[in-house]
């Protein structure tokens, strides 16, 4: 069989399976849709959660980001593990225990406020919506890569899909699609990353391999690797180049984002018990790790297998590869001195993304680029995203493995939508609707409430995959800053300090919400000339400004509580309630 | 009630307490071993790996992992003691 049909053997095989569970696991109720029921197995729901959590980005652009930034990528990995200790010690359990739906529910009943609630439901959805877009996008360009269908096309299927199995099946029939999906994303990851591990260094462990030494030789990869980047002009690969006090706030900035965001917490309220979402908690963590330990390896591995496949190398002489991936604009070259071989060293080729001249052929057979060129030596021009996806044609790995990574990456991609659009029709039916506006109204018609509110969100989310905004990479910066420096603080004080009142809280995350909101727009859209390290508060970019926001939300919200009434004794004796595990039962459908 | 209170508070201490000294370990091999100190621990090397660079892209994250697993196991424990564990 020919790759083409294998790639729509394995993607139609996985549509099917997710379709499938969402009629077989369709929901009944609202806990039913809001949070499964409350019934689902913690190993189940790490698997689960660790799908949720990783989009198209972690499978896709992560391991190549890596590859090119070298030990600086440490910001994503801890960043991005390392929050799960956090929600696991400090806000998992307690809000398993409050036993309600939704992260708004919590500040608004904690902080006995409709305001607090408010301010909650429109960081929810702004945060998710800046996710999903991004997400919806990665759908279209993961269809159009294998499918060969136009990236429009690409997103409606996606919608179609995403569809199915959210508006019917809530959060009862997300939870055992995303089941499905982690499977399919692991197994997608793992196997082409343990075949490169074994060619390039006879170890069939990814994270051993990476610190081992290159098969038929005594050198060490990674020294092979500094040795090849130096010699081009790039920085050493072990050695960093941010600040270490950039690395620092950047990485604290995604870790308490990460145990901020909405559509992750909400994951610990479908456990039955208090027990059950730390232990949720470890697994998921472990489920993520497998994949986040394999990243850094696979990236070395992409690495030393670019450098010495195109660096002084022939054009005509490539392998195919190269070609297929130029014609899909993921790869130029532009012959700046005429030799016909490909220089790569550091810096740009040329000004942007390559736009080429259509379809027209250079000296070599190249195709065009139109670009104006840099003054340096580099000539080639190559897309970050491609170190994944490329690497199983890279290795000559079987037509097999890149059907698999085609239905992998759209399980990554698929899986984290899903679950941000449950979150925003749940914000809207259960927060604004039941909890606000219509008080009155009965399960039958919150249920198709949320129905309709997510329908209208994967429409909204569609609209985004097929006319980006432009911003859509910088945004992501915000939905970790903000989760950091607003629901972070809240939840957090909101159970280990008893005298919290709801002047402080609303106070700390209106603080910390503007001014880290304000930081970012200011930098990345106000005046993006000036966002450099210079002009950045003590050396601290954007993307780290969540921590300092998250700070800015203690200290306000601590003195502002010093300043107004201690909150009522009921209030108090909840926060004492939610500390000690006995007595969650499964969330109660009607309350 | 007063007894059942002072318990809650007991555990509540002891919660704390645990979770500070993992809090503790979490903070010194992410931002420690992986941020603060990485230069220092890159001048050793075990394998083909400098120390700090392992910390930063894969040490952590497998103490990550063990960093939940003990706190579960040592919040069952503390459960039972105080018998506020669920049926």
């Amino acid at each position: 069989m020919d790759n083409q049909t294998l790639i729509y053997l394995f993607v139609g095989a996985t549509f099917a399976l997710y379709i499938g569970i969402a009629i077989w696991s369709r929901a009944g109720s609202t806990s039913d849709y809001y949070v499964a029921g409350g019934g689902v197995h913690p190993i189940a729901n790490g698997m689960a959660t660790g799908a949720d959590w990783m989009s198209a980005a972690s499978f896709i652009s992560m391991a190549g980001i890596i590859s090119f930034v070298g030990r600086d990528g440490a910001v994503y990995l801890m960043g991005w593990t390392g929050g799960y200790v956090l929600l696991a010690m400090c806000l998992a359990p307690y809000l398993r225990k409050f036993g309600k739906f939704t992260v708004p529910e919590f500040i608004g009943e904690r902080y006995y406020s409709q305001a607090a609630r408010v301010v909650a439901i429109i960081c929810v959805i702004f945060i998710s919506f800046t996710y999903v877009a991004g997400q919806m996008r990665g759908v279209g360009i993961v269809f159009s890569r294998y499918l060969e269908v136009d990236i429009n096309s690409g997103v409606l299927i996606g919608m179609a899909i995403v569809f199915f199995y959210a508006v019917l099946g809530g959060m009862k029939g997300i939870t055992y699609t995303q089941v499905a999906q982690y499977c399919v994303m692991i197994f997608a990851y793992m196997i082409p990353a343990i075949y490169i591990s074994m060619l390039i260094t006879g170890n069939p462990i990814p994270q051993l391999g990476f610190g081992g030494t290159l098969s038929g030789s005594d050198t060490f990869l990674l020294d092979k690797l500094n040795g090849l980047s130096q010699e081009l002009g790039f920085n050493q690969y072990t050695a960093g180049s941010k600040s270490t006090v950039d690395m620092f706030f950047i990485t604290m900035a995604l870790m308490v984002g990460t145990a901020g965001l909405p559509h992750v917490i909400v994951r610990f309220f479908t456990v039955p018990k208090v027990s059950d979402a730390r232990k949720s908690a470890g697994y998921a963590l472990l489920f993520i790790a497998i994949l986040y330990t394999t990243a850094p390896a696979v990236a070395s591995f992409a690495r030393v297998n670019l450098l010495e496949t195109v660096s002084e190398a022939e054009y005509q002489q490539l392998p195919e590869w190269f070609e297929s991936w130029e014609n899909a604009g993921l790869l130029a070259w532009k012959d700046k001195n005429g030799d016909g071989k490909i220089q790569y060293q550091a810096g740009k080729p040329f000004a942007g993304k390559p736009s080429f001249d259509g379809d027209a052929r250079g000296a070599s057979n190249e195709r065009i680029v139109t670009n104006e060129a840099t003054d340096n030596a580099n000539e080639l021009y190559v897309d970050r995203d491609i170190m994944v996806l490329a690497n199983p044609e890279i290795a000559q790995l079987p037509g097999w493995v890149i059907a698999l990574m085609a239905a992998g990456g759209l399980a990554a991609a698929l899986s984290t939508a899903a679950g941000l659009l449950l979150v925003i029709s749940t914000s809207i039916s259960h927060d604004l609707l039941k909890s606000n506006l219509m008080p009155n109204i009965d399960e039958k018609k919150e249920l198709l409430a949320a129905r309709f509110a997510a329908a209208a969100a994967i429409c909204v989310a569609g609209y985004f995959g097929i006319n980006p905004p432009g911003f859509v990479a910088q945004v992501v910066a915000f939905a970790f800053g903000l989760a950091a420096s607003s629901f972070f603080p809240a939840i957090l004080m909101g159970i280990f300090y008893k005298k919290m009142n709801k002047e402080g809280a609303i106070a700390g995350m209106v603080s910390g919400l503007v001014f880290t909101f304000a930081y970012i727009i200011y930098f990345k859209f106000v005046n993006p000339a000036a966002n450099t390290p210079d002009n950045w508060f003590f050396g601290i970019s954007p993307e780290g400004i969540g921590t300092l926001g998250m700070l800015l939300n203690f200290v306000v919200a601590y003195v502002v509580a010093k300043m107004t009434p201690p909150p009522p004794e009921h209030i108090q004796h909840l926060v004492e309630d939610i500390r000690v595990p006995r007595g969650a039962g499964a969330p109660v459908a009607d309350h | 009630m007063s007894d059942n209170n002072q318990n809650a508070q007991a555990y509540w201490k002891e919660n704390v307490k645990l979770l500070l000294t993992l809090l503790l370990v979490w903070f010194a091999v992410s931002y420690g071993c992986g941020i603060l100190f990485v230069d220092a621990l890159d001048t050793i090397k075990i394998g083909g790996f400098p120390l700090g660079f392992w910390f930063a892209q894969q040490g952590s994250i497998y103490t990550f992992v063990v960093l939940i697993f003990v706190y579960t196991a040592r919040m069952n424990t503390l459960d039972r003691k105080y018998d506020f564990h669920e049926e």
